[in-house]
């Protein structure tokens, strides 16, 4: 196998991005810088969806669940519960890592079609759940967080996270750690049975590996990044809302990372940028973006079911992690 | 009303849905039995039936039971002809590959909803029933058209068990399910079967879709509920198994009837999906389904 081959360089191409993003917001007009942010808190959802599709081969079509756990873990700890913004994040991790233990040990017992309908399923439940406990989850309608419930202290230093370069810099903070986390699991003995697993379960098996444990542990890491996304989403942009628990926040991440390249670190981030953007332009001329979330899928799985970082990787930059 | 004709009535409305709904699952358990793929479109070529049917009925005009027996026989054909055309362009060419197949499916999925929004409207639109008529029970008058609807679906259901049982074009799907590659090897066309298939299961959507409008309106995200409900009788019926869909689709259209009529809806299909999820975890079979070869 080539990758892995080259340590150095996939560390310094990660730093290199990191270190671009840094410097992009003393230079990006305010809306754009606005827009980053969010996209990178996105980019790290479709990391954490990545680790589970990409690398061990799981399609889920229920990630918005974790997703969903991070954001009302956070949102309603802030607004219900008085905790203070890192607690609230906290919770938020916590949620996602108990939520994704319980539906890993049962939906792992399936596998194919059976687990992207079980996924699914759990889902749909978490995000009636949402809408029938409307008293204490605004419902339809959502919460709104104040800016006031959104503010760090640490010591006589105050955090404003509705400040639009705290936001930034806390949005590229997390998505750089869990870059960095990304690189380091898949060049890991771990992720390579994950790799293992997606490539041929059996097998892997057969030479004594526990693929139940690896594949639960994988959920929960996944879980736990997606939540964190969640948590940071509220935090940051101060709305907690049902839609982010409906379907369709479990097919956007999937899109993403197919579109940038499933099984690769920086894919997520590139499919979520390109997507985010390709939405946000048209969106100025028609309302129809979902067709063009629909003829994306399409057009991707016919003609590019590697993505963009992996049609790359093949033709070009072997080493690329 | 008392408790007896109040859970009479519960139960009616519970066989009108369980009618629908065994129509629509049936669809989708005949794509799955046969080609081994799940069609996340299923729900929203249900949507365009009933969105055909209500643009039918309004074309025409007049007395409204020529329109909707038009509708009724053109719907189910151009959504048929859609699904031919996705299976051709898409379908095959991602080989039927499983998770391929799931994503491109959610693709025209979106496709369709945003067409429909776009060239349709976000409003809810009625059709009108084709005859109306009152079946006075002692307790409550009850909609003689709902029963009919009852009937057609029986109907149909049977006509569908014996065109896979009696007929030489059952014997080849059923040849085609059971063993894909044998069945190509003594000469069956494979892939014009999956087409005809795929067409097939859209079309019981789309009939199901015209025969639930005139009651409940044409609306371009009507197409989530029979997709998810589809699903669920499925796994419970078992994947590709006729009998259980039926079974299950009356099951699960009664107890949803009666469980919405006395607790909260959202609560009803809260439960409902989380039991499913578990018989799919636990039974992967389904309850009536034999274990897969």
């Amino acid at each position: 196998m080539t990758e892995g081959s080259s340590p150095a360089k996939a560390y310094a191409l990660h730093l290199a991005v990191v270190a671009f993003l840094f410097g992009l917001n003393f230079v990006l007009p305010a809306y754009h810088h606005g827009l980053l942010a969010r996209i990178l808190v996105l980019a790290t959802f479709a990391m954490g969806y990545n680790l589970l599709f990409g690398y061990v081969g799981l399609l889920s079509l229920g990630h918005a669940m974790f997703f969903a756990a991070g954001l009302y873990g956070a949102g309603l700890g802030v607004h219900h519960y008085g905790l203070s913004v890192p607690l609230a994040f906290v919770a938020a991790l916590f949620c996602g890592a108990a939520l994704s233990l319980v539906i890993g040990l049962l939906a792992l017992r399936t596998s194919g079609v059976a687990f992207m309908i079980v996924t699914m399923m759990f889902a749909q439940v978490l995000a009636l759940a949402i809408l029938y406990f409307a008293p204490l989850t605004g419902g339809d309608q959502g919460l709104v967080l104040q800016q006031q419930e959104r503010v760090i202290q640490l010591g006589n230093t105050v955090l404003d996270l509705t400040n639009p370069t705290v936001r930034y810099m806390t949005a590229l903070g997390l998505f750089s750690v869990v870059l960095l986390l990304m690189l380091a699991i898949v060049r890991s003995r771990f992720g390579r049975v994950l790799i293992a697993v997606r490539e041929n379960e059996e097998r892997t098996r057969m030479l004594g590996y526990d693929t139940f444990t690896n594949k639960l542990t994988a959920m929960v890491v996944s879980g736990v990044i997606c939540a964190a996304a969640g948590g940071a989403y509220a935090l940051l942009f101060g709305y907690v809302g049902a839609n982010f628990a409906s379907v369709q926040y479990s097919i956007l991440p999937l899109l993403w990372v197919l579109l940038g390249g499933a099984a690769t670190t920086l894919g997520p981030l590139i499919g979520t940028l390109f997507m985010y953007y390709v939405v946000d332009i048209t969106s100025s001329y028609t309302s129809a973006y979902l067709l063009i979330v629909g003829i994306a899928l399409i057009v991707l799985v016919l003609f590019f079911p590697k993505g963009i970082l992996g049609t790359i990787r093949q033709r070009l930059l072997r080493w690329l992690p | 009303m008392a408790f007896g004709p109040h859970l009479l009535l519960a139960v009616l409305e519970g066989l009108v849905t369980s009618a629908v709904l065994a129509l629509t699952a049936l669809g989708l358990s005949l794509v799955f039995g046969v080609m081994r793929v799940v069609n996340v479109a299923h729900g929203e070529l249900f949507m365009l039936g009933a969105v055909l049917a209500w643009a039918i009925t309004t074309t025409i005009g007049g007395n409204p039971a020529i329109g909707f027996m038009a509708a009724l026989v053109l719907a189910p054909l151009i959504v048929g002809a859609v699904a031919l055309a996705a299976e051709r362009l898409v379908l095959r060419k991602v080989n039927y590959d499983p998770e391929a197949t799931i994503v491109a499916t959610i693709g025209l999925l979106y496709i369709i909803q945003q067409l429909a929004l776009t060239f349709y409207g976000a409003d809810a639109r009625p059709v009108p029933p084709p005859f109306n008529m009152r079946i006075s029970l002692p307790w409550f008058g009850y909609s003689g058209y709902k029963l009919s609807i009852i009937g057609a679906s029986a109907l149909l259901l049977i006509l569908s068990w014996l065109v896979m049982t009696r007929t030489k074009a059952g014997l080849i799907m059923r040849a085609t399910q059971y063993d894909r590659e044998t069945a190509q090897a003594f000469g069956i066309p494979v892939d014009r079967v999956y087409a005809g298939v795929f067409a097939l299961g859209a079309m019981l959507a789309a009939v199901a879709a015209v025969l639930i409008v005139p009651i409940s309106q044409a609306h371009y995200l009507m197409g989530q509920d029979p997709l998810l409900l589809s699903f669920i009788v499925v796994i419970i019926g078992g994947l590709g198994s006729l009998r259980g869909t039926v079974v299950a689709a009356v099951l699960i259209g009664v107890s949803d009837g009666v469980i919405s009529m006395f607790f909260s809806p959202t609560l009803a299909k809260m439960i409902a999906t989380l039991l499913v999820a578990m018989v799919l975890v636990f039974r992967p079979h389904g309850l009536f389904g034999k274990a897969a070869q």
